[in-house]
């Protein structure tokens, strides 16, 4: 099944608490060597036949209008899977 | 007067709005979230809880709803819409108002009696307190942390849109100690705070008069009735 993925981080310079959160647990663990972890989101739209290059315009546009909020994330990947 | 209070799916605090209303003397219309008509409401109100389960953003899906396009129109046309807690981010992703709205700084869903300094008083919802004036309201949230980029920072403080600032404690890391805004016409204001709890005596914050006295959210409603009654 064809898909567009889209991957949404919270920016950069942001506190992400839920990474935050994991990061202290795996230094816990003896992770030294990790230095820090951030969370973000996958989020798959399903196709039945693959996109069209518009269609994938189309899904940039949702990526950037709707799946995030530029005020608080950062679109970082926008990629046609077959 | 008739106002709208917006229920969308999660929705908690839509009742304690449609009290906070009646009240205050107005008359209530319930409005669903995917209908459009806005049933010639002179007011709107975007209650706080979780809509749509908070999936996506806080929000965020409510943002797309049908009843917010409608929304969005006679905001822009200036009927007086206040969005309190999520109703807040619902404004803050409808693009009524700038900026965004992130998890507490300390990562703690927090809830407690808030003091707050009303910032601004030339708006629909804040026209009844006087400038400077500190309030006490209950505030609870889990994703109140207001930011936003510098350039709208600068915007927002140097045009009067911010509309609340949190006083004593900043409960939540929100920049610039900011608890709520408004737009430039002031017809639309949203805070994380929610003064449809502390509106009838005896179920409000406690004052040093009396446990449970503190009625400061109800001038939020009484605001409203009296701008539409005089416009």
């Amino acid at each position: 099944m064809p898909k567009i993925i889209v991957e949404v981080m919270p920016k950069a310079d942001l506190l992400d608490p839920a990474g935050k959160a994991v990061a202290n647990a795996l230094q816990r663990k003896g992770n030294a060597e990790i230095t820090n972890v951030r969370i973000g989101k996958r989020i798959e739209l399903h196709y039945e036949v693959t996109p069209t290059e518009a269609q994938v315009e189309a899904a940039k546009q949702i990526a950037a209008d709707f799946l995030s909020n530029g005020v608080i994330e950062d679109v970082v990947a926008v990629t046609v899977e077959n | 007067m008739k106002i709208g209070v917006v229920t969308f799916p999660g929705t908690l605090d839509d009742r304690d709005a449609q009290r906070a209303v009646r009240i205050a003397g107005g008359e209530v219309v319930k409005l669903w979230h995917a209908d459009a008509n806005l049933h010639s409401v002179d007011a709107v109100i975007l209650p706080g809880g979780f809509s749509f389960g908070d999936y996506l953003r806080c929000g965020a899906i409510a943002a797309q709803a049908p009843v917010m396009e409608s929304i969005i129109d006679a905001a822009n046309g200036g009927l007086p819409v206040l969005g309190i807690c999520n109703g807040f981010q619902v404004l803050v992703e409808s693009h009524l108002l700038p900026g965004g709205l992130i998890r507490n700084e300390h990562q703690h869903f927090i809830c407690r009696d808030q003091k707050l300094i009303v910032e601004n008083v030339d708006t629909a919802w804040t026209n009844g307190f006087k400038l400077g004036q500190e309030i006490t309201i209950p505030l609870k949230n889990g994703e109140g942390g207001y930011i936003a980029d510098d350039e709208t920072l600068r915007r927002l403080e140097g045009d009067g849109l911010i509309a609340f600032r949190y006083s004593e404690v900043n409960p939540n890391g929100s920049v610039n100690n900011i608890a709520g805004l408004r737009n430039a016409r002031g017809n639309v204001v949203g805070l994380m705070p929610h003064p449809e709890h502390a509106v009838e005596p005896g179920f409000g914050p406690d004052t040093p008069l009396a446990m449970r006295s503190g009625i400061d959210g109800l001038t939020f409603f009484t605001s409203v009735l009296n701008q539409v009654v005089n416009s």
